[in-house]
């Protein structure tokens, strides 16, 4: 079992590697990290901050791009090529090649962020002239930020499972857009009463809450992270995208590939 | 359904079943430990110029956004007994640039921008600014008027300017007959706490906002207290001069007016007298913005308390 994952894995990694959108995408976050230097030099005394906090979101936001744009296409891909029957034909059980390439994809998705941290590092280095302690604290914003893509890595896989690529995009990227809001959804709830404060609630906990895992400001301003709430990030985006890849599964066994 | 995909049925049903469960519980611990960057974000962009345009249009969606953030950050910092509210005028200025007819955004500026530490942000400046620019937008709003002339009145003490401003709300069309009265009053009657009475019960009745209605009830309680002190000290007064000395007690008093009873607070419990005759009520913590029947040397808590119900 666990070696037809990783064959699958592997080999949505390859694919996912040679297109060419993304080899353009990571270029623009490097840019834009470099760029940070110039904006940072308008501002006195706050270069460090405005590379920090452009550099990650520009890494956060083309990683999440990049997700969206390879992820949608995964399994419609397969099905359009054709390729999908001569896989699960070997056999191969459905929820494997779901498993196998959400683990491609987050594989290609790690390797991108850390060259464009390698942008982000560069252009800190440049700005401060040599690494401080708190710096560190970027490494764990990075690190919260590939949470990130694990959680819109599978739920991008779970509407490629049922719906066309621009659905999937659309779909993917609302979330996203929904879920950097989930607290002040969840400040909505707290003023309506009855059943709007209900549905409001559970949709404030059912979407995915990207705005407990960006900690970029905070990282700005050097303020310290708990291990505490590194952990149950870790065991949150984990459940998250366990929720989202069982729905897949669910879902694309029950699918008519005919 | 074969027995393999049924396996995975169940097994992906359950994961997914255990996954969303544990998702909620975790999102729950994980809100108490994040750190507290909500208004950095916030205000990231301050200049509410800056916000409009790239709210891309969806301008109302955005103002509702930053009103949701603007009642967090005061009942989060009023609840943690904050005494700044440094960023309030941002968030309103931002929130009433977003969407001049935001309402309750007015009436927020009015309750809490303008009063001083710890009941508001101390701002009454910009609490008139916000207000003028409401009018600017909205000249058929008599309520931002008497907000307007609220503010001069409570927090600058410019009686003066409080009734031109209550007598050009007024002559907005379906203005309510009180501004024309409040007009009045501020012209002779300014200092009377009958006059202030008026003001907040107007407050309260014309106000949707739970905080800010609360806040008017703790500001009738407050004159409500202050009425009661300033007519049993008269009667302390009077037993004085009829007697040459002070009465020994509450009780005395009460016999010697032929009262009822003991006179009792807002909280029902019975005023009670000093050694010098002054007039006092039994727990002075329970009422915020006295001025009048505290014990001498008393030190109000750090923050007021809100009750809903006088």
């Amino acid at each position: 079992m666990s070696s037809r994952i990783v064959h699958i894995a592997s080999n949505t990694f390859r694919e996912a590697v040679r297109d060419r959108v993304l080899y353009n995408l990571i270029a623009f976050a490097v840019l834009l990290s470099g760029a940070a230097i110039f904006v940072g030099q308008i501002s006195i005394h706050i270069e460090r901050l405005v590379v920090i906090n452009l550099g990650l979101t520009a890494v956060s936001l083309f990683g999440i791009v990049i997700a969206i744009f390879v992820g949608i296409g995964l399994v419609s891909k397969e099905i359009e090529k054709r390729t999908l029957y001569t896989v699960l034909s070997r056999p191969v059980p459905r929820w494997e090649f779901i498993v196998g390439k959400f683990l491609g994809l987050a594989g290609t998705l790690v390797v991108n962020t850390f060259f464009m941290a390698i942008g982000v590092f560069g252009a800190l280095l440049y700005v401060a002239h040599t690494f401080s302690a708190p710096d560190a604290l970027i490494l764990v914003a990075l690190y919260f930020i590939i949470l990130e893509f694990l959680i819109i890595c599978s739920l991008a896989l779970l509407f490629s499972s049922f719906s066309s690529p621009l659905f999937s995009a659309v779909f993917a990227f609302s979330l996203f857009v929904i879920g950097s809001f989930a607290d002040d959804i969840r400040g909505f709830a707290s003023l309506t009463q009855g059943v709007t404060r209900w549905i409001a609630t559970a949709a404030a906990y059912l979407v995915p809450n990207f705005s407990a895992l960006n900690v970029i400001s905070a990282v700005a301003h050097q303020q310290p992270l708990s291990l505490q709430l590194v952990l149950q990030n870790t065991f949150y985006a984990l459940f998250y995208t366990t929720m989202a890849l069982s729905g897949a599964v669910l879902i694309f066994e029950r699918r008519n590939l005919k | 359904m074969t027995g393999p995909r049924r396996t995975t049925t169940i097994v992906a049903a359950g994961c997914l079943t255990i996954s969303m469960v544990a998702c909620i519980l975790l999102l729950r611990h994980i809100d108490e430990i994040r750190p507290p960057a909500i208004i950095d974000d916030a205000l990231y962009v301050s200049s509410p110029k800056m916000v409009k345009a790239a709210s891309l249009g969806f301008d109302g969606m955005m103002a509702c956004i930053y009103w949701t953030r603007t009642v967090q950050y005061f009942g989060e910092r009023h609840f943690n007994h904050e005494h700044t509210y440094n960023e309030l005028a941002p968030l309103l200025e931002i929130t009433t640039a977003l969407d001049p007819r935001l309402f309750p955004a007015y009436e927020f500026g009015t309750s809490f921008l303008a009063p001083a530490s710890p009941q508001g942000a101390g701002e009454p400046a910009r609490a008139i600014q916000l207000m003028e620019y409401g009018i600017r937008h909205n000249p058929d709003n008599w309520k931002l008027y008497y907000n307007l002339g609220f503010i001069y009145y409570t927090e600058i003490k410019d009686y003066e300017k409080a009734s031109q401003v209550f007598a050009q709300g007024a002559e907005v069309p379906n203005a309510n007959p009180l501004m024309k009265v409040l007009a009045a009053k501020m012209a002779g009657h300014a200092g009377d706490l009958a006059t202030a009475r008026l003001l907040w019960s107007s407050t309260y009745e014309s106000s949707r906002d739970t905080l800010v209605r609360q806040n008017a009830i703790e500001h009738l309680r407050a004159i409500q207290v202050e009425e009661d002190v300033t007519r049993l000290q008269s009667a302390v007064t009077r037993f004085g001069e009829r007697t040459g000395r002070l009465p020994a007690s509450m009780r005395e008093l009460a016999a010697a007016e032929r009262w009822p009873g003991i006179p009792v607070d807002p909280n029902g419990h019975p005023y009670m007298l000093t050694s010098r005759g002054l007039v006092v009520v039994e727990n002075p913590d329970d009422f915020n913005f006295l001025t009048k029947g505290l014990p001498p040397g008393y030190k109000p808590p750090p923050l007021p308390k809100f009750h809903m119900h006088t």
